[in-house]
């Protein structure tokens, strides 16, 4: 231990400026501050600081993404077993190590790739290295299908740094969901490796699918006029979809530890949900024969990207409304545009990616609505005391 | 007409080393000193040159830009030397005490037969008009100005305060009489809040004033948060703002016609190692209160006033103006392993982030260590938890870093000084200078509109 901080200590006055390895400050104060918690003291203002800080944050965030991300990993082996109809002879161990050996790639590049393209902005900028990638990071693997090459990967991680978050000052000043951009970056430019069956199931170059396997998921067979898939499945997570977005339960566990914790908002995970209950239960109202509009309403929030969105996605504080009247709304509305979009527009399989996009955007304008009736009522106040 | 708040926003730091109830006498100081650095935005003129024997009472410096603005010696000696900054900047006027106590002679009246003027007259020549603050801004009160209210709040709620019921346990005729002064300075009233628990205390039936309760944890004491309450201010309101122990020192220099600036403080922290009362004098050195009585004596910090808005002293410095309690807490100024992996069992935090947050009675020493790096505002939500007033924090403080104005007015920076956002600042995961930021925005909108 103390060899590693005097290692650092003593390399410290070389990356200062005017030191001959400047240009490694970024990364010597990242690697730093990660190992140990400054000594740096209070100079102005409060004597005593809160432990939390954002590598608090966002690892306790991390944590809350590593039951979801197991879960995908066994779930991707499962599939492949399943595709080659050897579920009854493959065991656990199997399944997950071929999943472990299919995500870790990925993960390891959106890892490489971000911290890359972040460790270089802050050297430029002279800020400390953000910890915001470190969600990030996780989040664009968890939200991607298995097969996309990692060349893919490796483009949408940097567009969505750089064009999704540095372009706007970095961590704290993005418009969008730095994560969603890097998936709707794919979606849009690479249409034809990233939809259809296919791209769900690791099982390229086996010839010997079982008959009349699709790789279809739910929500595809759903939008097919099929609804006729199984509910607990869907549940635990044993169904074709993005790596990590499939198993309710392993995201319910991550919402739990991000409840407990106080640090996503409950506020927006509640109305994202009755949002889209309320959606859900609209369109059964007026579904007619139209069996995807007559999906019961909970069902939508159990398959596609509904759960792991209303949990990981739409709650990142800096891309969603700031005002706690603001968050009911942009929450409310996430859960409506993501059910209507799902069910109502052909071109789209999945609404959740577009819906929280959408409500990114607008978010700042509820914050301004919110605004603006807390300066209303506090002139109006004024007038009542004068 | 009393009325009760009930606020649940805000937080309790529960620290180690609360005083206990001893009243102690602390050595009588050598040197007392008053610092200009209390007042934001004073430009002090000396009126004493160094070696100039003065009484209590005697004018040490006043305002340039408002002469009357007297600011004067608590002790009676000699005027030993003037610290100066940078640019010259006067830091603090030094008396060495001669221990003769003598006073400049001010007339002993009742307050309630004088009038304004003579009332204000009495305040300026002895000094203790710097007591009497305004809001908005927090800045010394203008003699000129008619308040609309005038605002005390009997009890401090932050961390390890002192137990005003305790310390003004002998004040009681002089806090009366201190308010009937007071209550001839406004056409409004003067309103005291008081916690639940101070039912029989020494602020217990004191006439001429409005009484109102305020339960909850911290910020409820603060005297901003209060008035907020009861008759917020808007743009063009002005009220002003006294603490109790001014209202004692306006009481005794009305009483007895001498201006007597004893007072009792608490010397606090859990670097202290037996936390009790003492009685000394207004601006006293710091090293008589605290020599021999800490615990380690190096890698600690000594804070006049407490942990959220004190000031950081050494051994050399003087009791700021305006504070009642001496701070003692580690400096912890020296790194730790992958702290923010710790699961946290002994992290006091605001955050429910940590272990700690299962022990909801223990109470923790904390230190100086900034606990992190200072990042952009991320979270949100968070600085609305510790501000009991119809205010969105975060949006003011964006306000004032891009320097806007309107917008500043509109979210309320009249109705702020320091004190109310520091929970804020404390509890902040981005460690941003919250009371920093919130002084700046302040000194524009004196600068641009007065």
């Amino acid at each position: 231990m103390k060899a590693i901080r005097n290692f650092f200590e003593k390399t410290k006055p070389h990356v200062q400026k005017g030191g001959k390895y400047h240009w490694l400050h970024s990364t010597h104060d990242a690697f730093f501050t990660f190992a140990f918690v400054s000594k740096e003291t209070s100079k102005s203002g409060t004597h005593i600081h809160d432990f939390i800080d954002l590598k608090r944050t966002m690892s306790i965030v991390v944590l809350a993404l590593v039951p979801a991300l197991l879960f995908g990993m066994y779930n991707v082996g499962y599939q492949h077993f399943g595709a080659l109809g050897q579920l009854g002879t493959a065991g656990f161990w199997d399944m997950f190590l071929f999943g472990l050996l299919k995500v870790l790639p990925i993960v390891i590049v959106s890892y490489v790739v971000g911290l890359g393209i972040e460790f270089i902005f802050a050297q430029f900028r002279g800020h400390e290295v953000n910890e915001g990638f470190l969600v990030s990071g996780i989040l664009i693997p968890l939200v991607m299908p298995v097969n996309t090459p990692l060349w893919m990967i490796a483009i949408a991680v940097a567009f969505s740094v750089i064009f999704g978050k540095e372009v706007f000052g970095g961590t704290g000043m993005n418009i969008w969901n730095p994560a969603l951009v890097a998936r709707a970056f794919l979606f849009f430019a690479y249409p034809g490796q990233m939809s259809g069956d296919a791209v769900w199931i690791s099982a390229s170059g086996v010839e010997t699918m079982v008959d009349g396997f699709t790789g279809a998921t739910p929500m595809a067979m759903a939008a097919a006029g099929n609804t006729d898939f199984n509910v607990w499945n869907a549940f635990i997570g044993l169904i074709p979809g993005s790596i990590g977005e499939t198993s309710t339960v392993a995201i319910l566990i991550g919402a739990v530890i991000l409840l407990i914790t106080g640090i996503g908002s409950w506020k927006i995970m509640l109305s994202t949900v009755l949002g889209g209950a309320a959606m859900g239960l609209l369109l059964n109202a007026f579904a007619g024969d139209n069996v995807y509009m007559a999906l019961p309403f909970w069902q939508h929030l159990i398959i596609g990207g509904f759960a792991f969105g209303a949990i990981f996605m739409a709650t990142d504080p800096v891309s969603a409304a700031q005002t706690e009247k603001g968050k009911w709304i942009y929450g409310f509305l996430i859960g409506i545009f993501a059910i209507l979009i799902r069910v109502v527009n052909p071109a789209y399989p999945e609404g959740m990616m577009l819906a929280i996009l959408l409500m990114n955007t607008f978010a700042p304008l509820i914050d301004h609505y919110v605004l603006e009736g807390n300066i209303k009522r506090r002139l109006k106040r004024a007038k009542v005391n004068a | 007409m009393s009325k009760h708040f009930k606020l649940k926003r805000g937080l309790d730091i529960r620290l180690k080393g609360a005083a206990e109830a001893v009243l102690e006498k602390a050595e009588a100081p050598k040197t007392v000193a008053l610092k200009p650095t209390d007042f934001p935005g004073l430009t002090p003129k000396l009126s004493v040159k160094a070696d100039a024997p003065v009484k209590a009472g005697d004018a040490l410096f006043f305002d340039k830009y408002h002469p009357e603005i007297l600011f004067t010696s608590p002790v009676s000696g000699t005027v030993k030397l003037v610290n100066r900054g940078e640019r010259r900047k006067i830091l603090e006027v030094v008396v060495e005490a001669d221990g003769k106590a003598e006073f400049k002679a001010f007339t002993k009246a009742d307050p309630l037969k004088l009038s304004r003027e003579e009332i204000c007259g009495q305040l300026l020549q002895s000094g203790i008009w710097p007591f009497i603050r305004q809001r908005p801004y927090g800045t010394t009160a203008k003699p000129a100005d008619q308040p609309k209210n005038i605002f005390v709040s009997g009890f401090d709620s932050s961390p390890l305060a002192p137990d005003y019921d305790f310390i003004f346990q002998n004040d009681k005729s002089a806090l009366q009489t201190g308010i009937n002064a007071l209550s001839k300075l406004t056409e409004g009233s003067v309103f005291l809040g008081l916690s639940p628990k101070q039912t029989n205390g020494v602020f217990s039936g004191l006439k001429n004033v409005t009484v109102n309760t305020f339960a909850g944890p911290h910020p409820a004491g603060n005297v901003g948060v209060q008035l907020h309450h009861v008759s917020p201010i808007n743009k063009g309101d002005l009220v002003w703002t006294v603490s109790p122990q001014a209202v004692v020192y306006i009481g005794r220099l009305f009483e007895t016609g001498m201006l007597d600036l004893s007072k009792t403080i608490a010397l606090t922290g859990s670097e202290v190692k037996s936390p009790k009362y003492y009685k000394t004098i207004h601006g006293a050195e710091v090293c008589g209160l605290l020599k021999g009585k800490t615990k380690h004596e190096t890698h600690e910090r000594y804070i006049s006033g407490n942990v959220l808005t004190g000031t950081k002293v050494d051994l050399d410095d003087f009791l700021g103006f305006f504070d009642q309690q001496i701070t003692v807490i580690p400096e912890g100024d020296d790194y730790e392993f992958i702290g923010w992996a710790d699961p946290g069992i002994n992290k006091f935090s605001a955050s429910k982030a940590f272990l700690s947050s299962l022990l909801p009675k223990k109470e923790y020493t904390l230190n100086a260590n900034m606990n992190g790096g200072e990042r952009a505002f991320v979270l949100s939500g968070q600085y609305e938890k510790y501000l009991p007033m119809d205010i969105l924090p975060v949006f003011l403080l964006k306000a004032i870093l891009a320097n806007d104005i309107d917008k500043m007015e509109q979210l309320g920076i009249y109705e702020l000084v320091e004190e109310d956002l520091a929970l804020c600042e404390y509890a902040c995961t981005s460690k941003i200078k919250v009371q920093d930021i919130l002084r700046e925005g302040i000194n524009v909108m004196v600068k641009e509109l007065g």
